[in-house]
């Protein structure tokens, strides 16, 4: 066995809280184990625990935070625990390699790709420079990384975030690695890339006979290439076993709930409604200053974000609108949104939007609404929820007095599953989740008639996801209202929408009904999406 | 608990602070009152039965039995003796000088060294040094309470306007403030003081013009940051103002560093006034000032009754100031829960 983790506990022990230091138990006598070649998924959501396991393997807490643990961790059948700094800090890197997840942060932008490639290997494997560089490029060549030679001497920035992952691997590979950790390796990452990089972890552990713990959320990409797998609730391992029997006959009720949690049915069929929106034409271009150029250091660059985009909406549906990120999904919402500056018209009802100023758009403000994707910075930390949520009814002047409108506030609340006291409460006395309703919450008591949802799901855990979805759903059944659903999620589109348009460098390369779209992708890169999301 | 009530409860977690806060609060008060505390004139005089506040109206000598009709003279030996005759009283503050009166008995040169009447020792013209220090601090105090308000005010609205709004606005004033900040304070200071009669209000005004700049950076990188956040994002779609969202969306999410650096603002405001003094460029003669009293201290090198308890003081009161701060920037920081 090359990794065994054996009843594993830890405690992280605060002492700046209160007067006496208090513990508090993240993990609960874990117990798991890697062999070479096979991959161990370790799967929960958000707190459960996964990442603190990972770190644990390397002892990489220790230095940041106090802790205490009890149990075993053996590498080979050593115990970490018992190795010296010394060794510890060979076994890093050397042995045993993480990947983390995200990209933009994980490398030292001042240093070159080259630069932090050519570390590990003058530090753990004693080769000459020179030995090293044609080592560095191998390893790039071997990530696909397109013309190795020359990045070498790029920095971080200059790639894009598939390419870092990819550098980030070519890093944990360059000293054969007998384990590699990949904590949530791809959730950064668009789903064509992600399923690229999960490519090349697979051919790279045959290559090396790697054992791989996958630490991840995301249970499509388990299925696809774990080989046993541990479900993860509250510092506990709840279930465990080989994917497909797991897959196919979940024990555990918080199994059952995770894998019925994966977004699924199809929105409520629609009758014919006229159109609520009728974009057309519509462009956005934003300058970016490219550095160099006149004396004045001007040189700028025009990109198309949006780029002639048509797109229909009947009164009353949802239509989904997907694309990776930088398609210029985000920047069609806020141009409907009039919050950036765009060409062509945007016909809602029957007014078009473009021609209105400021004041005279304000009437229209509170009948198209919107809800971002991080409910953590959507909602001002220093107001309460009840102002949060009032704010819209005092600029609109709806609602009659402050004790109307929190009466207002508290049934909105109440419509979005939350209790009527926590208008008193601040934002991050609440989950993810939570904020997202009262986001929707801010929304909804405005009672538009169009929403801007962009990614609203996004950043949430699958059972949080769903419980989104299902109340998005039941509350346009009830007041009738228009979906925008903005998101890279295709389950979740799939899931939600009557009508969707691919975005792809600011066009609309495909749209039509959804069902249809989604038995019979035309487009070559819709397909390429489709088969990306769903592996078929 | 509310927002503000857990951030002092955080606050007083941090024992030093919160005793540099009550120690300097008790200080401060106590300047307040620095007429009741020490004064030439008595607090309460009563003679035949009437009562006399000499502090609040001033009384001719003839009120008390004097001979002279000019205004009494509390420590003259001569009335001092009618009014501590038997049916007369008198309440002294603790500390019987002000901090302008010259101990005119002295039989030791000035500056005299500390003696039970001068407990701190005079100054180099027989005034009491216990006296100005305290009426000193008082000014340091209440002269940097207002130029850190006056600063935090303007610094906070320019670095606001030039976050919110961003793109040409921005740009000019940057380049204006690289401008103004390259002016020479100290010269210009030496310039008005020829022109203008030196006042406590001139350097404030002078002060202020320049000390708006260094927050100004801080709050302009706080409303651009939260200038992109969702949540402001979301009230423009709201229909909300742009003033108003300035106000009640992008203030209270970029008070953290004012609020962080105000008793740092605070100790530097009053280390500028003391440099001032001590140059001889700061508040008029007469006026108490920590700044002059080191000034003496420098002149007068054998007379270390002057430069140690100014130094004391000073040096007393910013390190309170720092260890405030210190609670207060820990009190703010975000990444402690």
């Amino acid at each position: 066995m090359l990794l065994t983790i054996d009843n594993f506990s830890l405690s992280f022990i605060q002492d700046d809280s209160g007067p006496e230091p208090t513990e508090t138990q993240v993990l609960h006598k874990v117990s798991l184990d890697v062999s070479s070649g096979r991959t161990t998924a370790l799967v929960g959501e958000s707190g459960s625990g996964k990442s603190v396991t990972a770190l644990s393997i390397l002892r990489l807490l220790e230095d940041t935070s106090n802790t205490v643990s009890s149990g075993r961790i053996l590498f080979k059948g050593r115990d970490v625990f018992s190795l010296s700094p010394k060794q510890i800090r060979s076994l890093r890197g050397n042995h045993v390699s993480m990947i983390f997840q995200e990209p933009m942060t994980s490398l030292n932008p001042v240093y070159t790709i080259g630069n932090q490639l050519i570390e590990p290997l003058l530090l753990h494997r004693a080769l000459t420079k020179k030995e090293a560089e044609i080592e560095a490029i191998h390893l790039l060549e071997r990530t696909g990384i397109p013309d190795p030679r020359s990045r070498l001497t790029a920095y971080p920035h200059q790639l894009s975030g598939g390419q870092r992952q990819r550098v980030m691997i070519a890093m944990a590979l360059a000293c054969r690695p007998a384990l590699l950790i990949a904590d949530e390796p791809t959730t950064a990452l668009d789903v064509t890339i992600q399923a690229q990089i999960l490519n090349l972890m697979q051919d790279l552990q045959e290559e090396f006979n790697m054992g791989i713990l996958l630490i991840t959320h995301d249970l499509a990409m388990v299925k696809r290439i774990a080989d046993q797998v541990h479900i993860m609730q509250n510092g506990r391992i709840v279930e465990q076993g080989p994917t497909d029997t797991l897959f196919d006959n979940p024990q555990e009720s918080y199994t059952i709930h995770l894998l019925e949690s994966v977004p699924s049915g199809e929105p409520e069929p629609l009758a014919a409604q006229r159109p609520l929106l009728d974009i057309s034409h519509l462009s956005c271009q934003f300058k970016i200053k490219t550095g160099g150029g006149g004396f004045w250091g001007g040189g700028k660059k025009i990109i198309q974000a949006v780029d002639n985009v048509n797109l229909i909406i009947p009164e009353g549906s949802s239509c989904g609108i997907v694309g990776e990120s930088g398609s210029g999904k985000t920047t069609l919402g806020m141009a409907i949104l009039k919050l950036v500056k765009s060409q062509g018209s945007i016909l809602f009802g029957d007014r078009d939007l473009q021609p209105l100023s400021t004041r005279t758009m304000r009437p229209l403000r509170k009948e198209i609404q919107v809800v971002f994707q991080d409910p953590f910075s959507s909602l001002s930390p220093r107001m309460t929820v009840g102002q949060i949520v009032e704010e819209g009814m005092k600029v609109h002047k709806l609602g009659g007095n402050k004790e109307q409108r929190m009466i207002l506030v508290q049934a909105a609340l109440a419509e979005v599953g939350l209790e009527p006291e926590h208008i008193f409460r601040y934002p991050h006395e609440f989950s993810g989740g939570q904020r997202q309703r009262i986001a929707i919450a801010r929304a909804i008591v405005l009672k538009p008639r169009l929403l801007i949802l962009d990614e609203p799901t996004s950043a949430l855990d699958m059972t949080i996801q769903k419980q989104i979805i299902d109340l998005l759903k039941g509350l346009q059944e009830k007041y009738g209202m228009t979906y925008i659903f903005i998101s890279h999620d295709l389950r979740v589109i799939r899931a939600m929408v009557h009508q969707v348009a691919v975005m792809h460098e600011g066009r609309i390369v495909e749209s039509g009904p959804a069902s249809e779209l989604f038995a019979l992708p035309r487009h070559p890169y819709t397909k390429q999406l489709f088969q990306a999301a769903f592996g078929t | 608990m509310g927002f503000g009530q857990r951030r002092w409860h955080r606050f007083k977690r941090n024992r030093r602070g919160y005793w540099s806060l009550l120690i300097f609060g008790f200080f401060f008060v106590l300047s307040l009152c620095a007429e009741l505390v020490s004064n030439d004139v008595p607090l309460l005089v009563s003679h035949e039965g009437r009562l006399y506040f000499p502090l609040l109206n001033s009384y001719p000598e003839t009120t008390f039995g004097g001979e002279f009709e000019t205004e009494a003279d509390y420590l003259d030996p001569y009335l001092l003796e009618k009014l501590t005759a038997p049916g007369s009283w008198l309440l002294f503050p603790v500390n019987r000088h002000s901090f302008n009166s010259i101990n005119l008995d002295l039989t030791v040169p000035v500056p005299s060294p500390p003696t039970r009447t001068n407990l701190l020792g005079t100054d180099d013209r027989g005034r009491d040094v216990l006296a100005r220090l305290l009426y000193g601090f008082r000014l340091s105090i209440l002269f940097g309470l207002a130029l850190t308000l006056v600063g935090t005010v303007v610094g906070v609205v320019a670095g606001g306007i030039q976050g919110f709004l961003g793109g040409r606005t921005d740009l000019f004033f940057q380049r204006f403030i690289e401008i103004w900040g390259a002016m020479p304070e100290l010269y210009l200071l030496i310039i008005f003081a020829s022109i203008f009669k030196p006042s406590i209000l001139l350097l404030l005004v002078l002060l202020s013009l320049f000390s708006w700049m260094g927050l100004s950076d801080y709050v302009r990188a706080e409303f651009l940051k939260g200038r992109n956040m969702e949540y402001v994002k979301a009230a423009r779609a709201l229909g909300v103002s742009g003033v108003t969202i300035m106000v009640r969306h992008l203030l209270p999410n970029g008070m953290t560093p004012v609020i962080t650096f105000l008793p740092f603002r605070m100790s530097a405001s009053i280390l500028a006034l003391t440099s001032l003094d001590f140059l001889g460029l700061g508040v008029p003669p007469s006026t108490p000032s920590l700044g002059e009293l080191l000034a003496q201290g420098k002149a007068n090198i054998d007379a270390w009754w002057l430069s140690l308890s100014t130094f004391i003081v000073l040096v007393g009161t910013l390190v309170l100031l720092i260890f405030i701060g210190e609670a207060l920037r820990e009190t703010f920081d975000p990444r402690k829960k």
